[in-house]
């Protein structure tokens, strides 16, 4: 028992360290402001994240959540600018933000239900699946964008990202919430306990009656919504979509869940494990450019702290 | 001479193997037999370096060896072509011949004709008729098997062993597969041989070891022995269970098996279970017995949903005609499935007692109650006598008898009407045998509907209300308990 709770404090124990670090070489880093600021940046991975937990507990990948998070980014900036016109019916719909908001919750939901279906109907493996959306989604985004960014989205649209609500920044509350009900999902609904079993043993959940692909497209479909709400969080921060926003964010997601102790062979992980990943991962990225650290440097620091993580987790185990 | 003298092997939960000896003769083909768990496959794990940590000690020529990996067991000539063969479809026959012993030009690369060559001969030895170049995908199970020979032969291999070469043959691959087995043990090499199939057995062996239970229990020269005997020697195990008194289940019909077919899995325009129809009354326990390959496991597995695409067959339950797709059906319609194969089948074996019993009752989508879970589980903790300090215990960490316990649970949970028992107490201690031979009894008695499948023939008799042979995917058989046998088991089973 001792062993465990050891093994699920390893991460924090990390972060303390991490923190304690760049406390020592900084003094700008333990300061309200700048908490503040590295909490507000986290919250976009949190919430993509988070929903890459569900995916990969169940053994699964989805490479696609960059991509999926620049396409609702423009559909959501795109609606509430231009709305809909459909020429040939000589109709437009206008959006109100929560219209546009709620556009992107569905788009980012069915590209996972997408994703899902390829991969439960024609058993394509995760990988190529999401991978192809990968692709498809940014051609999509492209297209929709004409490659221009989407600005000047209106003040109230940009109180989601950038605003306060009780002394606290809008989507650091945004990705608790997200949290809180990722953590109930997987400990305190039978849903949860179906994505840990497949993970678990994907043949003794079938013979359990356990309808597998029905789970397998909510997980997907869940991390595409997750990938949406990631996708406000960004337009709204910068009052503006940019096409190639989210490039590579799904490297981001990976290395939270991975370094929060998430097995990528399912079955093994927790929600609140990779907000941890997700939180070294932007105190490490804030400590370095609070130390001045070039940015081609950070990248190589940022993967060997993904390759030590995974290493001491290989090693615990045994 | 490879000779094993009192090898032991003991895994978490289980002794695979209990002072094995066992000797293989050159220019002989040696048989090893038993059933399924009787510790076969340990054992030439151990004999070409899989496993290195065992008790015991292999002898190569008289001299003591222990292989660290299964490299060393290959340098010292020892061969092994597995059920599973490890080929690699996308090369060609030469390329996976010289797999990891390419023969290089003086400058290092790859000297493709000489191999191409070497390859030929080989494939003529073999009566092979195909060109080198050829990708070992688009050849036959049985021509992909002669590869795995002439690998062997590359390698100037003296000690060959065979697990279960023939099982996907047809029979002219087979006839061939022999033909060169002849060849091989004249040419003074050793074959271990491992079958399930008897008249094959019976062809080319030239002298047998019985194991059970990872015990030696008999050896000998085939000449000298019968077909029944050597069964009775692999499944003949002596237990101790009264047999049943009462025979007085319920007339009423629970479940109705017509027609049921399945396709063979390889072989096209073969089926794997042929027109089988069967009736179950409630509260009986009917006992399915075979051989290995008799389609014992399939018949169970098809009947709970699991070859929908490539079984047909008509199910009554409790006189309604219904449709059973998936698991899911089955199990709405009161049907359980006790697995074979407890760890990849049974459980989800990094989650707690718990959470795997409450598995098959919680709805798709719902709130967990813990406490309903927990008390169920406490509940069949102790109605199964299950060992463990608490339900949070996670199943990795179980003996096999007691995880056998909670898949029973498992499937208890979901208050069945009809009972589908796979091989329940395979592998698992004398003790936890016992007590789930009464639990089966008594679950019978209250009105539980059991299907019974094994391959020991002590615990078919002494639990069956009534007894079905299988054999080569057919009913060859059906006993009445008070009627039955060894002798007319094993006959009808042959």
């Amino acid at each position: 028992m001792n062993k465990e709770i050891l093994k699920k404090s390893q991460s924090l124990i990390a972060l303390f360290l991490l923190c304690l670090v760049i406390t020592l070489l900084s003094d700008k880093f333990l300061t309200g402001a700048n908490l503040w600021n590295v909490l507000r940046q986290i919250s976009v991975n949190v919430c993509i994240s988070v929903g890459m937990t569900l995916v990969v507990l169940m053994a699964g990948i989805d490479l696609s959540v960059g991509s999926v998070l620049a396409f609702t980014s423009v559909i959501c900036a795109g609606f509430l600018k231009n709305g809909i016109t459909i020429e040939s019916l000589d109709l437009f719909v206008g959006f109100t933000v929560l219209g546009a908001v709620l556009a992107a919750l569905i788009i980012g939901f069915l590209l996972g239900l997408f994703n899902g279906w390829a991969i439960t109907t024609f058993a394509i493996p995760p990988f190529v699946a999401t991978l192809a959306m990968l692709t498809i989604a940014r051609g999509a985004t492209m297209l929709y964008s004409e490659g221009i960014p989407i600005s000047n989205l209106g003040s109230s649209f940009e109180y989601i990202g950038s605003g306060w609500f009780l002394g606290i920044p809008v989507p650091v509350w945004i990705s608790i919430i997200v949290v809180l009900l990722m953590v109930f999902i997987t400990k305190k609904t039978t849903f949860g306990r179906y994505i840990y079993a497949i993970g678990g043993n994907e043949k003794a959940a079938y013979l359990s009656g356990i309808n597998i692909n029905r789970i397998k497209l909510m997980v997907y479909s869940l991390a595409g919504m997750m990938a949406a709400i990631g996708g406000i969080l960004v337009t709204s921060r910068l009052n503006s979509a940019q096409p190639n926003a989210g490039t590579s964010y799904e490297l981001d997601s990976i290395a939270a869940v991975v370094i929060g102790g998430t097995s990528l062979s399912g079955g093994v992980g927790s929600v609140t494990g990779t907000v941890i990943g997700a939180v070294i991962i932007g105190v490490l990225n804030n400590g370095l450019v609070l130390l001045n650290v070039s940015p081609f440097w950070q990248q190589v620091v940022k993967g060997l702290v993904i390759l030590l993580a995974v290493i001491i987790d290989r090693k615990s185990k045994k | 001479m490879l000779e094993a003298i009192n090898i032991s092997k003991e895994f978490p939960g289980v002794k695979a193997l209990n002072g094995v000896n066992i000797k293989f003769f050159p220019a002989k083909v040696n048989a090893i037999l038993g059933e399924n768990g009787a510790g076969k496959s340990t054992l030439l794990k151990i004999l070409t370096g899989v496993y290195h940590q065992y008790d015991g000690e292999i002898r190569l020529n008289g001299k003591p060896i222990r292989f660290k990996n299964i490299k060393e067991a290959h340098d010292a000539g020892i061969a092994i072509i597995h059920q599973e063969l490890n080929l690699i479809p996308q090369l060609s026959i030469a390329e996976n011949l010289f797999l990891g012993r390419e023969i290089l030009t003086p400058f290092g690369f790859l000297a493709t004709s000489i191999m191409h060559h070497k390859t030929q001969q080989l494939l003529k030895k073999l009566q092979l008729n195909v060109s080198p170049n050829t990708l070992v995908q688009t050849l036959k199970i049985g021509e992909q098997q002669l590869i795995e020979i002439a690998k062997a032969l590359l390698t100037n291999a003296q000690i060959i062993l065979m697990d279960e070469p023939t099982s996907a043959l047809t029979d002219k691959e087979i006839d061939n597969l022999h033909r060169i087995i002849h060849e091989l043990k004249n040419e003074g090499k050793t074959i271990v041989y491992i079958s399930h199939k008897m008249d094959e057995l019976f062809k080319i062996v030239d002298n047998y070891t019985v194991l059970r239970d990872g015990s030696t229990i008999d050896a000998g020269e085939m000449s000298s022995v019968n077909e029944q005997d050597l069964i009775r020697k692999m499944v003949g195990r002596d237990v101790q269970i009264s047999p049943k008194e009462t025979f007085n289940f319920a007339d009423k019909t629970i479940l109705k098996v017509k027609n049921l077919t399945l396709k063979h899995h390889s072989i096209q325009n073969k089926n794997q279970l042929q027109s089988i129809s069967f009736e179950l009354k409630k509260g009986e326990i009917l006992g399915v017995f075979g051989l290995m390959g008799a389609g014992r496991t399939e018949l169970l597995e098809v009947i709970f949903g699991i070859h929908a695409s490539k079984s047909c067959f008509e199910i009554e339950i409790e006189g309604k005609i219904r449709k059973i797709g998936t698991p899911k059906d089955a199990i709405q319609n009161g049907l359980a499935f006790v697995t074979e194969d407890r760890k990849s089948e049974g459980l989800v074996l990094g989650m707690s007692i718990a959470e795997n019993i409450s598995l098959t009752v919680l709805p798709e989508f719902g709130i967990l109650n813990a406490t309903n879970d927990t008390i169920a589980a406490q509940d069949y903790i102790k109605q199964l006598s299950i060992k463990t300090p608490s339900e949070k215990q996670s199943c990795i960490n179980l003996s096999g008898g007691n995880q056998q316990k909670v898949v029973l649970a498992k499937w208890l949970a979901t208050q069945p009407k009809i009972l589908l028992l796979d091989e329940p107490t395979r592998g698992i201690d004398i003790n936890a045998k016992n007590e789930i031979y009464q639990l089966i009894k008594k679950l019978a008695e209250n009105g539980l509907s059991i299907m019974l499948v094994s391959s020991e023939i002590p615990e078919i008799l002494a639990l069956s209300d009534r007894i079905l042979v299988m054999s080569e995917g057919k009913i060859k058989g059906e006993f009445l308990a008070a009627d039955a046998n060894e002798d007319k088991l094993l006959k009808a089973a042959i």
